[in-house]
């Protein structure tokens, strides 16, 4: 009798320098059904995943298609034997056309037919929906074209096993809608697909079993109508939901009307948002919500000027300034924590120490470094204060985990004695608990009167700890909602117009 | 969102493409600005082709690190590797044993064990690219004085032969000062040039290695991904250049007719400049390999212009490097201008983590 | 502990190399470390190594930095000494009189000179974001008809007593010139990295320059300023070369040096695709290139063929300090480790892997 699982991996081990991603995980895909992958960031998701592809070497663990044992070295391989991936981030080459990006890398062919690629992508982006031209070079694609893009290049491969990475990351919801279908055929025709998100409601939705990792470790398989949302969340959790349900919505307090820190008005920056206006008061924190693309990090990254600003005045604590480049912002004490941790936040190679005195260092200036002594007990300082996890102050950044690399940028700022802070998304990719220790820091900085501007993809975070909520639309402001006001729905209301 | 509805128009050209087209809109701007200026020596059409007859061998040595270049590498060695051919074909011809064919086949032989060599080493042991043909830069060229140090001048019959064949195609001749008509001559490496150009021009635009030799260039990282392999890619794209450095160098023997230590000499500098001034673009994935002939024409021309002028041989060197300049700027306001500019950075926006909001 | 560690063995490589040269000079023959004293000056091999090797410890210094916050190299450098130097000895000849002043001053003119082209460069590089390689093949192809014209196509002689004091010794001085002079640079540079934060913000702009803007430094200013003080190396080991050799002939002056130089670099350890970078093993290979040269040479290669040994012995060293062979010996290290680890405890072993790897890791991932 011929196995129904498509997909048997067993025992797989997998670590990288300082990091153990994968310990004894065990992962079944059945034929025609959809697989959801849970886990908090860093779980070990998206490294099962590469381990499935051949992007990476296994450690240890079998591994079975079909029945059969099998290894792949490459991502060539799996997708010869049949294994359609789209990856978290979007692996296509920016400098190749659409139709190229559709078909590069897939079958033997010695010659391209340009004619027939050209056709066939027409096809495809047609019954996808896509808004994009195949002769048009991928880079002037904007990220949601090309997730879709990578999408329709996996589905239309004859896959066996579909491998589906946070796809519906920069989707909306006609487009995820769309994908969910596209599934469900594929499906039926006894394709197994493995389903990695982030929103719940997606794995719900679409999933048969469900397959929660925490911590690189296997934590269980569950048929997705027997696991209760809740209690799915605490599996990928752990004991620490206790800790987030524990922790209270911030009071309001007195702080709140306190002398504004920093004003801007008509602040616009080459990155897109609108001219808008923008107060912080003294020890309050507020947030910016709104929707994919609704320009929140661009406003944050306006007020600091990471992007070229093209209009606007600021003011602080009542006096006009100008602030073009970062470092003005730094030296009238802010500090700003990017959303894009690794592209933005640390310098790779560089060790822990080195990234943590790094803006003091510059505040300093360039010739006044800081000593060797000086800087690490800085840094020691700060890994104590902060429990950051880090075997010494010279290891390099890289080989710490996502949670710690963030809480080093935060030290960074710290260090510099700021008056108002902007933390984009500190939250995004780290494991709970060090999701609570941020959160209740951010909320001791404002105690010490540091202003906070705090953005978070999830509304609860920002419900609990921001006093005050700015809601974005199309890079502009639409709402502006405090105190009593401050609800799910009511932010809902204000976006929906 | 609102972006992908609108498709301009201009963003259907690729940066390829448009480099290109900079590249040989300017190369016939200076051509007639050299027919205007000197119009004996540039109306001649013998002129036009002589700028093949005498530089076949750097113009495809530059298609060759052309290929490279396009998979995100660079290839140094291909100069003293050709200058190292054209002694040993010399010394092979001059030597009792020797025929035209086997001299052919050595200099392919040759060519492909240096790109063998470093195909291996760069794209299997990943060693930076410019370091390894540095080391083949220094192999060949020491290999060369190994072999042979005095300029050897080959003289068997059959190998002259070869070299003094041309092409004559009467209809295309010119007149010369005395009034005599002097039909065109056409070397065979000038065919050589014009044949390897369609065939590599075929290869890069339609075959499977040709655009997966793009799309690793243009991120190594999502070529994996998309399911290419890399290596195996890069690792054609050295030996192909070795081979095209193979071919340049029987090419230089079959031109100059003498084996010389000081062959070839700069190819490699020269090379890097004709394709970047072709529209090669040093970081990868950028590049039309019709662009290099016409980047190392321009650069050739404007020597010839300088020449015809009269003036002191070493501002050849100087408006080269001029030349080169210009071009640099041009390409990268042009580049700018489109709003690619995170093409050239270091570290490519793309290679990070996009940028959501949600 | 663990800096030491990692530091360790960055500079183990460019050390064993050396070690394994001098081990075979000294199989040739034991009188390698001599030295002797000849009319009040040192003679042997060593302070032949240190005086045939000053122009390239400086160019390499230099270079190191470029490709530290440029992540790429300078290939103008040798051609750019040979413009500071002709500009050096016009601007001393058109003096007239030759004395300490004079020469001062046209050093501090080629310093000028220097700066201007490393400004050029850097104009190009960190305002238009040129890449390096490209961006100085435009001094490289024009340079040397440059300094041809410069010098009035001729190639002036500097015959007279203080120039050859500079290029070799003074008298009841026991130490040659140049390599006092390399000295005195390598200081002044150790004391500029101390004193400043050179370091610091080049490795950040060549690791992440959007990162680095981000903390407030500025990627465009740091890479101006690396490819100025390039520019006074390059004055500086024009200055030498040029004393040196006594005239100036700006065909064969420092020619190829620039390959060395970024050869020196590569062997000293610093990934020239920029960020981390080490002063100390730039040196190192520069020197180790030196040792080499001289060690062929020992050996009765031939002068001309030198170039072909030295290529596979950078080929070896190269594919001994590659990811994959790394990777490959760490598996034979765990290897040997397992099967011992019954008889020997080796504590920690695993966590120490961890601890010195991540350097092959990083440049496995920049190469995929």
């Amino acid at each position: 009798m011929q196995t129904e699982n498509v997909l048997e991996m067993q025992g797989i081990c997998k670590s990288f320098p300082g990091v153990r991603a994968l310990h004894n995980v065990s992962f079944t895909l059945r034929k025609g059904e959809v697989h959801g992958l849970m886990g908090e960031n860093g779980a070990g998701k998206s490294t099962l995943i590469k381990v499935m592809t051949g992007v990476y070497e296994k450690d240890a663990g079998h591994m079975m298609v079909e029945g059969k044992p099998i290894h792949f070295r490459s991502p060539e391989e799996a997708q010869d034997f049949g294994v359609g991936t789209v990856y978290q981030e979007i692996t296509l080459c920016p400098n190749l056309t659409v139709a190229e990006n559709m078909f590069i890398g897939r079958g033997r062919y010695a010659f391209v037919n340009w004619k027939r690629m050209k056709e066939k992508t027409t096809q495809l982006l047609g019954s996808f929906g896509i808004p994009a031209r195949p002769t048009q070079q991928l880079s002037s694609c904007s990220l949601a074209v090309q997730q879709m893009i990578a999408i329709a290049r996996a589905m239309d491969m004859d896959c066996k096993i579909l491998i589906l990475d946070e796809p519906t990351s920069s989707l909306d919801e006609d487009e995820v809608r769309k994908l969910f279908s596209l599934m469900r055929e594929l499906k039926s025709r006894g394709v197994g697909i493995v389903f990695v998100t982030h929103f719940l409601d997606q794995v719900y939705e679409i999933s048969d079993r469900i397959t929660v990792l925490r911590n690189g470790e296997l934590i269980g398989e569950y048929d997705a109508s027997s696991l209760s949302q809740f209690e799915l969340v605490s599996k990928m959790m752990g004991k620490a939901l206790e800790d987030v349900s524990q922790m209270k919505r911030r009071e309001p307090s007195a702080r709140d009307g306190g002398e504004p820190v920093l004003e801007a008005t008509g602040l616009s920056s080459a990155a897109g948002v609108r001219p808008f206006d923008f107060t912080i008061r003294k020890g309050e924190i507020n947030g910016f919500t709104g929707l994919l693309g609704s320009g929140r990090s661009e406003s944050v990254r306006a007020i600091f000027a990471a992007d070229k600003v093209t209009g606007g005045e600021i003011k602080m604590n009542g006096k006009k300034v100008k602030i073009s480049e970062p470092i003005h912002a730094m030296k009238l004490g802010i500090g700003y924590l990017p959303e894009d941790r690794k592209g933005d936040g640390i310098i790779a190679d560089l060790s822990v120490r080195d990234n943590i005195v790094l803006a003091l260092q510059v505040l300093k200036g360039f010739f006044k470094p800081l000593s060797r002594k000086q800087a690490e007990a800085f840094a020691e300082e700060y890994i104590e204060y902060l429990k950051i996890k880090a075997p010494s102050t010279s290891t390099p950044i890289t080989s710490l985990s996502g949670g710690n690399q963030q809480k080093v940028i935060l030290a960074r700022w710290l260090l510099t004695h700021l008056q108002y802070l902007i933390l984009d998304e500190p939250t995004r990719g780290i494991d709970v608990g060090t999701k609570v220790e941020i959160q209740r820091l951010v909320l001791k900085f404002a105690e010490d009167g540091v202003s906070v501007t705090f953005i978070s993809s999830e509304i609860e975070e920002m419900l609990r700890t921001c006093s005050r909520l700015i809601v974005m639309k199309d890079r502009a402001i639409v709402g502006e909602l405090t105190g009593e006001n401050l609800t799910e729905t009511d932010i809902m209301h204000v976006i929906a117009g | 969102m609102e972006s992908t509805n609108t498709i301009k128009r201009r963003e259907r050209v690729s940066d390829s493409n448009l480099l290109f087209a900079i590249a040989a809109v300017i190369f016939v701007l200076m051509y007639g600005f050299g027919i205007l200026s000197f119009p004996r020596d540039f109306l001649q059409s013998q002129t036009f082709f002589d700028l093949f007859n005498l530089n076949a061998p750097l113009i495809i040595v530059t298609l060759g690190l052309s290929i490279v270049m396009v998979g995100g590498g660079i290839d140094i060695s291909v100069g003293q590797v050709t200058a190292l051919v054209t002694m040993c074909c010399a010394v092979f011809l001059q030597s009792r044993s020797g025929s035209v064919g086997g001299a052919m086949l050595l200099a392919l032989g040759i060519g492909i064990a240096f790109g063998l060599l470093q195909g291996l080493l760069i794209a299997y042991l990943k060693i930076q690219p410019f370091i390894i043909t540095l080391a083949g830069m220094f192999l060949a060229s020491g290999l060369l004085t190994i072999i042979h140090k005095d300029p050897i001048n080959v003289t068997m019959p059959s190998f002259v032969r070869l070299m003094d064949f041309q092409i004559v195609i009467p209809s295309l001749g010119t007149l010369n000062r005395l009034g005599r008509f002097i039909p065109l001559e056409i070397k065979p490496g000038t065919v050589v040039v014009l044949v390897l150009v369609v065939v590599l021009v075929i290869l890069m635009n339609w075959s499977r290695f040709g655009r997966n030799l793009y799309a690793v260039g243009g991120n190594n990282q999502s070529a994996l991904m998309l399911g290419i392999n890399v290596q195996r890619t890069k690792f054609y794209s050295y030996v192909l250049s070795g081979l095209l450095s193979g071919i340049a160098g029987f090419v230089f023997i079959m031109t100059t007719g003498a084996g010389n230590v000081g062959n070839a000499y700069g190819f490699e500098i020269k090379a890097i400049a004709g394709s970047i001034i072709g529209g090669t673009m040093l970081i990868g994935g950028v590049g039309n390999l019709i662009g290099s002939p016409f980047g190392a024409l321009t650069l050739l021309t404007i020597n010839e212009l300088i020449r015809a002028d009269g003036v002191n041989s070493d501002f050849q060197a100087i408006a080269s490097g001029m030349l080169l300049c210009v071009f640099i700027v041009l390409q990268n306001a042009v580049l700018r201008l489109r709003g690619t500019s995170s093409f050239k950075l270091a570290l490519p926006g793309w290679l990070v983590p996009a940028r959501r909001d949600r | 502990m663990a800096r030491m560690k990692s530091y360790g063995s960055q500079l183990f490589l460019p050390l064993s190399v050396l070690a394994i040269l001098i081990l075979v000079n000294l199989i040739k023959g034991s009188s390698y470390f001599s030295i002797s004293i000849i009319n009040g000056a040192l003679y042997g091999n060593i302070p032949n190594i240190l005086f045939g090797a000053s122009e390239l410890v400086i160019l390499a210094i230099g270079m190191t930095l470029v490709t530290s916050s440029a992540g790429s190299q300078d290939l103008s450098v040798g051609v750019a000494a040979t413009i500071t130097s002709a500009v050096f000895v016009w601007v001393l000849l058109s003096a007239g009189k030759i004395t300490w002043i004079t020469i001062l001053a046209a050093f501090l003119a080629s310093c000028v000179v220097g700066i201007l082209i490393g400004t050029f460069n850097g104009a190009l590089v960190a305002a238009l974001n040129v890449q390096p390689i490209v961006a100085t093949l435009i001094v490289y192809t024009a340079g040397r008809s440059i300094a041809f014209l410069i010098d009035g196509k001729l190639s002036p002689i500097l015959a007279n007593n203080l120039t050859y004091e500079i290029g070799s010794e003074i008298p009841g001085v026991p130490i040659q010139t140049p390599i006092i002079l390399t000295a005195v640079f390598v200081v002044l540079f150790a004391v500029l990295l101390r004193t400043t934060n050179l370091k610091l913000y080049s490795q950040s702009v060549g690791i992440n320059q959007r990162a680095a803007r981000l903390n407030g430094i500025n990627p465009v200013r740091i890479k101006f300023l690396a490819f100025m003080i390039m520019g006074v190396c390059t004055a500086v080991a024009g200055f030498i070369a040029v004393t040196k050799a006594g005239r100036h002939d700006s065909v064969n002056l420092l020619k190829d040096i620039e390959m060395d130089a970024i050869l020196a670099v590569a062997i000293g350890g610093s990934s020239l695709y920029g960020g981390k970078f080490s002063i100390t093993g730039s040196i190192i290979g520069a020197y180790t290139i030196e040792v080499l040269n001289r060690t062929l040479l020992r050996l009765d290669v031939d002068p001309d063929a030198i170039k072909a040994f030295k290529a596979v012995f950078i080929i070896i060293l190269m594919v001994i300090a590659s990811p994959a062979v790394r990777e490959l010996a760490g598996n034979g290290t765990k290897w040997v480790r397992d099967r011992l680890g019954g008889a020997v405890q080796i504590p920690t072993a695993i966590g120490e892997d961890a601890a010195v790897d991540p350097k092959s890791d990083i440049s496995a991932k920049k190469e995929v």
